[in-house]
Order: structure tokens, then C-alpha cells, then sequence
């Protein structure tokens, strides 16, 4: 058992890597998924057990193939990679479920085992990102969740043919993306001689008042934030979600970009450290026009939407705001904010897109005028989304209300002027989920249905992983004990200058 | 006073970088945005196999010499990764390319703007 653990942060990865070639060897409608859904399930187990481990002893380290640290590649899980890497093979065991009957209603089933092969890549890529203490393997590990998400998103394309441009358009954006990110890690190379994590925060205080370090800091920061979909580089993002086949949308709304937000995090306060990232680099002044930005723009923009997943799309976009704000305050609380709410935000987000899933399972439509009256149709599956969209607003009993509490608060730490204007923005930003949500339950409740409209619930193979996701959003937003803890640990430790 | 020339290798990283990013956002064609895409990629690759390079360095493999200045083959074999990488780019780009000429009858960017606007 113990030598299982010490094997784990490889493990985690390995395992659905090693799983992708021989799922594309599978045939048959339920063999891909079932295989794919065991790998996800494993992945997750271990990284609870990480978990459990590093809140224990810290900081754990693990040297590919037995080569020391700064020479070798090495894997490091401390509380907030250990933390990420919960939410990904969590969302991902948590979407497989639901995922079967969805699918098989979206692709042909001779694609199925290559589908499946492309998601278990894309999770293997997310996991390596957050374990590796490489900087170049990020990028590697970057390259194989974007060049499998390209795949999967278009793979819409049986539903909808715009699931294809946006797919490229995603391709040119993120491939522009990564190769900005690589051009910084080439510059800190050039400039430190290592590429191992540790190492380079080591030696980045003897460089840090050089040109090209300079340059690296502005190449990563614009290289992550298209990868974010930080506003202003969000637009690949709302197409790809509306058009990727469903579960690919929840997976990815719950973990991609939570991803980037963890690159962001990891490259700011280990590598940079905050004394320059905060005090030489003014990142505040850059990030928090943008946060700010983004959750006022995009709420708004979310409320003209037509189409259900796209409404939900720009809704991402806005929280992701939310969490950048955490990050450029830079203070602990700050931070630990981010966190949580990175965790919150992608529970609530994939419980809103799954059952965005099941009202597109029964009418084959994600359009608001296609969805008149579903509140009748599908009683069960409108509730769902309601109380998901509850947690969007921050509705007490939510988690969306305990990160928009610790957000609130981090932002009157400052106790300036800017800190009360921050909390005005915060709260007109939550009115305008109020209406977004409200066009929604509106077009649910009070509209009649059009005529020989299709009735019925959605299959419990459905409703139940729904149901799981939203019950599990209740629990969360009660019970804070676990999340908060967590993500306050993940911060100070980060904060505590630990690398 | 460094002259212009002395880092040569380094602008030409630069000059292909900002030819290839231009091409990605000025061309509507999603062939020339694909050429673009990996002259930008390119320019990258030129970059890192210049950093590794040492004046008056040889290749690094062991020689009998004492004083004997290498290259640092690091850089090299990293942009070894990064260039399939952008073979894969490439190669799923242009498949896309043609799944969109087949469902749209066009590659033109804005061609297929206006039919998804025309709907």
C-alpha cells in the first residue's frame, strides 16, 4: 500500500495516458465509456489519497526514473496541486457518469473508442500541468490537453457544423497561446540555466532586474491568460463551449480553465515570487482592470444571449473574472478566495451544463425559444438548473455565496477606495446574474410550450450524475469546513514562500 | 555598445515571428492562417536552437580536449518536443480545414460568416 502512494503522483497521470492508445483499439457502445469511466475513477481515488498526504506532510516530491531533482524531471504535489488535481478527476468521474446515453446521442458509435481515447489525452495533459515541476513539461502537457480538446470540441460537429470553426478558432488562439508560453519558459531558461520549478524561483531573484526576464514575465502572462480565456482573450470561448458535444463542455467548463488559473497562480507566486511579481511588476494594476472588466462586461453580454449554453459560456467568462480578482489582490485571502472559488465554480458549472445536457437530450435544441415551458416538461431538470443558476447569483446556502463572502472580504481588506468600488462592481456584477438567470427561468415557467413540443424527463442515467452535482454544490455551500480549509491552506502555503 | 548585427541570429527569430503572427491575423483564408500559425512556430524553434549555441562551441560529444567549449544540446533536444508538437498543430489544423470545406463548401473565413449569418 505505502509503495502504491509513493508511486502515486505518477500513477495519476500514467494511468489514463497509458489508457488512451488502448482505448481507441475498443469497439462497441459501452466498452470505450466503461473503460474510460474506471481509469477517470482510479485517477481520482489517488489523488484524493494525495491529497489526504500532502495535508499531512506538505510538500511531496517524485523524480522520474530515479534522476535527481534539477537534472531529472520532477513531480511535485503540494496542497494546491493536490487540490486541482481533485477538482479535475473529480469533474471528469463525476461527467463520465452522465456521459454514456448523452454521447451515444451525439456521435457515431464507431468514434467512440477514438472520442474516448481524446478525452482520457486531455485529462492525462490537465493532471501532468498540475503535478509537474518542469516548466518545459508544462508545456508538453499543455500541447496534449489543447490538441485533444481541439478534436473533441469539434466533434460537435453531427449537431452543429459551427462546432468546426469553432474548433479551429480555438486551434489558432490556444496554439498562439502555448507558443507564448513557450517563448517565456525558452527566456527563463536562457536566463537561470534550469527548468526545474524549485530551481528557477531559486535563481530568479539574481535575474530578476533583466531585460529578458522581463520579456519572459509578459510573454507567460499573455501566453496563460489566452489560455484562460482572461478577458480580453475570451472569444474562442463562449463558440467552443456552445458547440461541443455536452460532456465535453461540462468537462471542460469544470477544468480547463481552472488549469489555467492554476498555471497563472503557480507562475506568479512560486516562480516569480510575490515580491516581484506584486512589488517590481505592477501585476495588480494589469489584472484588475481586466477581472473587473470581465465579470461587469460579460455578465451583461450573458444576458442577450439566445442560446442557453452560450449564456452559460459568457457566465464563465465573468467567473473566471472573479477569481483573477482574487489572484491581483494579492494578499493571502485574496488568493485563498481564488481558490475556492476556482473549486465552487466548477462544481456549480458542470451541474448547470449537464443539465443543460438533459434538456438537450430530450428537444435537440440548446435555443431559449426552443425551450418554452420546459419548467412543465421537465420538471426535475429545470429544478436542477434553477438551483444551479442560484449558486451563479450567490444566493446564501450556495457555494457561490461563500466565495462571493471571502471575495467580498479579501476586497475590503484593502480598505481603500478602490476596495469599495471593487464591491460595488461585485455586487452589480451578481444583479446581472440575477437577470441572466431570471431570462431563463422566465422562458422555464411562463411561457407555454409550442405545440408537439417533446415531453418528458430525461433518462435517470442522466438525472442522477445531475442530481449528484447539485446536491453535492448544496453540501459544499453548507458544510465549508473541507473547501475552505483547503483552498486557505493551498494559499498560505504559497504565500509562505514555499516552493 | 552592442551593434545591431551582433545578435543577428536573434532578429531573425523576431522578424519571422511577427511575419507569421501578422499572417495568423490579417489573412481570411484558413490555408494561409495555417501557414502563418507555423512559420510563428517555426520562428520559436529558431530561438531555442540559437540559445544553445556557444560561440566557437562544438558539438557536444566528449573529446579528448581539455580546453574543448561545447553547445549546450539542451535546447535542441527540448525543440525536438516542441516540433512535433507543431507537426500535430499543423496536421489537425489542416484536417479541420478540410471537414469545413466539406460542410461549407468554402475556406474563407469570411465566406462562412456570412452563411452562418445568412441562416
Amino acid at each position: 500500500m505505502s509503495s502504491l502512494i509513493s508511486q502515486a503522483p505518477i500513477l495519476a497521470i500514467i494511468i489514463p495516458l497509458i489508457g488512451a492508445p488502448i482505448c481507441a483499439l475498443l469497439r462497441g457502445k459501452t466498452f470505450p465509456w466503461m473503460f474510460t469511466t474506471i481509469l477517470s475513477a482510479l485517477s481520482f481515488w489517488l489523488s484524493f489519497d494525495l491529497l489526504l498526504l500532502t495535508n499531512d506532510v506538505g510538500r511531496i516530491s517524485y523524480e522520474i526514473g530515479g534522476w535527481a531533482a534539477p537534472w531529472g524531471i520532477e513531480y511535485v504535489v503540494d496542497p494546491l496541486s493536490a487540490f486541482v488535481l481533485l477538482i479535475i478527476s473529480g469533474i471528469s468521474t463525476g461527467v463520465l457518469l452522465y456521459a454514456r446515453d448523452s454521447i451515444n446521442s451525439e456521435i457515431p458509435a464507431a468514434r467512440l473508442g477514438l472520442f474516448f481515447a481524446a478525452y482520457l489525452l486531455s485529462l492525462a495533459g490537465m493532471m501532468g500541468i498540475t503535478v509537474t515541476g518542469d516548466a518545459f513539461n508544462i508545456f508538453v502537457f499543455l500541447e496534449i490537453t489543447s490538441l485533444s480538446s481541439y478534436v473533441l470540441i469539434s466533434m460537435g460537429e453531427k449537431t452543429d457544423r459551427r462546432a468546426l470553426t469553432a474548433a479551429f478558432q480555438y486551434l489558432i488562439l490556444g496554439t498562439i497561446g502555448a507558443t507564448f508560453i513557450l517563448i517565456g519558459v525558452g527566456l527563463l531558461y536562457a536566463m537561470t540555466g534550469t527548468l526545474n520549478i524549485a530551481d528557477i524561483a531559486d535563481k530568479f531573484a539574481s535575474v530578476e532586474d533583466t531585460r529578458p526576464i522581463r520579456a519572459a514575465v509578459g510573454f507567460l502572462i499573455v501566453g496563460i491568460a489566452i489560455k484562460l480565456a482572461m478577458f480580453p482573450f475570451h472569444s474562442w470561448l463562449p463558440n467552443a463551449y456552445a458547440y461541443a458535444p455536452t460532456i465535453i463542455t461540462a468537462f471542460f467548463a469544470g477544468t480547463a480553465t481552472k488549469v489555467s488559473v492554476y498555471l497563472l497562480i503557480r507562475f506568479i507566486f512560486t516562480i516569480f515570487g510575490w515580491d516581484f511579481s506584486f512589488g517590481e511588476m505592477p501585476l495588480t494594476a494589469m489584472l484588475m482592470p481586466f477581472a473587473v472588466l470581465a465579470f461587469l462586461s460579460m455578465s451583461m453580454v450573458a444576458i442577450f444571449q439566445t442560446n442557453l449554453k452560450r449564456l452559460l459560456a459568457f457566465s464563465s467568462v465573468a467567473q473566471l473574472g472573479y477569481m483573477t480578482l482574487g489572484i491581483a489582490l494579492a494578499t493571502e485571502s485574496g488568493l485563498s478566495a481564488g481558490i475556492l472559488h476556482m473549486f465552487n465554480h466548477a462544481i456549480v458549472k458542470t451541474g448547470l451544463f449537464l443539465s443543460v445536457g438533459a434538456m438537450f437530450y430530450v428537444t435537440r435544441s440548446t435555443e431559449l425559444k426552443d425551450l418554452a415551458g420546459i419548467g412543465q416538461r421537465m420538471p426535475l431538470t429545470t429544478f436542477a438548473f434553477v438551483l444551479g443558476g442560484l449558486a451563479l447569483i450567490g444566493v446564501p446556502l450556495t457555494p457561490g455565496f461563500i466565495s462571493k463572502w471571502y471575495l467580498i472580504q479579501a476586497v475590503l481588506e484593502r480598505g481603500d477606495m478602490i476596495g469599495y468600488g471593487l464591491v460595488i462592481t461585485l455586487l452589480a456584477s451578481s444583479l446581472f446574474a440575477v437577470i441572466y438567470v431570471w431570462r431563463v427561468v422566465e422562458v422555464a415557467y411562463f411561457k407555454p410550450a409550442p405545440e408537439g413540443a417533446p415531453t418528458g424527463e430525461a433518462p435517470y442515467t442522466l438525472l442522477v450524475p445531475v442530481w449528484i452535482f447539485i446536491i453535492g454544490m448544496f453540501y459544499f455551500g453548507v458544510e465549508t469546513h473541507l473547501s475552505v480549509g483547503f483552498a486557505k491552506s493551498a494559499a498560505a502555503f504559497l504565500m509562505g514562500g514555499g516552493s | 555598445m552592442h551593434s545591431f548585427f551582433d545578435h543577428y541570429n536573434y532578429w531573425i527569430f523576431v522578424i519571422l515571428f511577427v511575419i507569421g503572427l501578422y499572417t495568423v491575423m490579417s489573412r481570411t483564408n484558413l490555408i494561409k492562417k495555417m501557414i502563418g500559425l507555423s512559420l510563428f512556430q517555426i520562428s520559436v524553434f529558431l530561438f531555442y536552437i540559437t540559445l544553445g549555441k556557444i560561440e566557437g562551441g562544438t558539438a557536444p560529444i566528449l573529446i579528448d580536449d581539455p580546453n574543448a567549449v561545447y553547445s549546450n544540446p539542451l535546447p535542441h533536444v527540448l525543440i525536438l518536443t516542441a516540433i512535433v508538437v507543431g507537426v500535430a498543430t499543423t496536421a489537425l489544423g489542416l484536417a479541420l480545414v478540410v471537414r469545413i470545406k466539406e460542410a461549407y463548401g468554402t475556406i474563407d473565413e469570411e465566406d462562412i460568416l456570412q452563411q452562418e449569418d445568412a441562416r
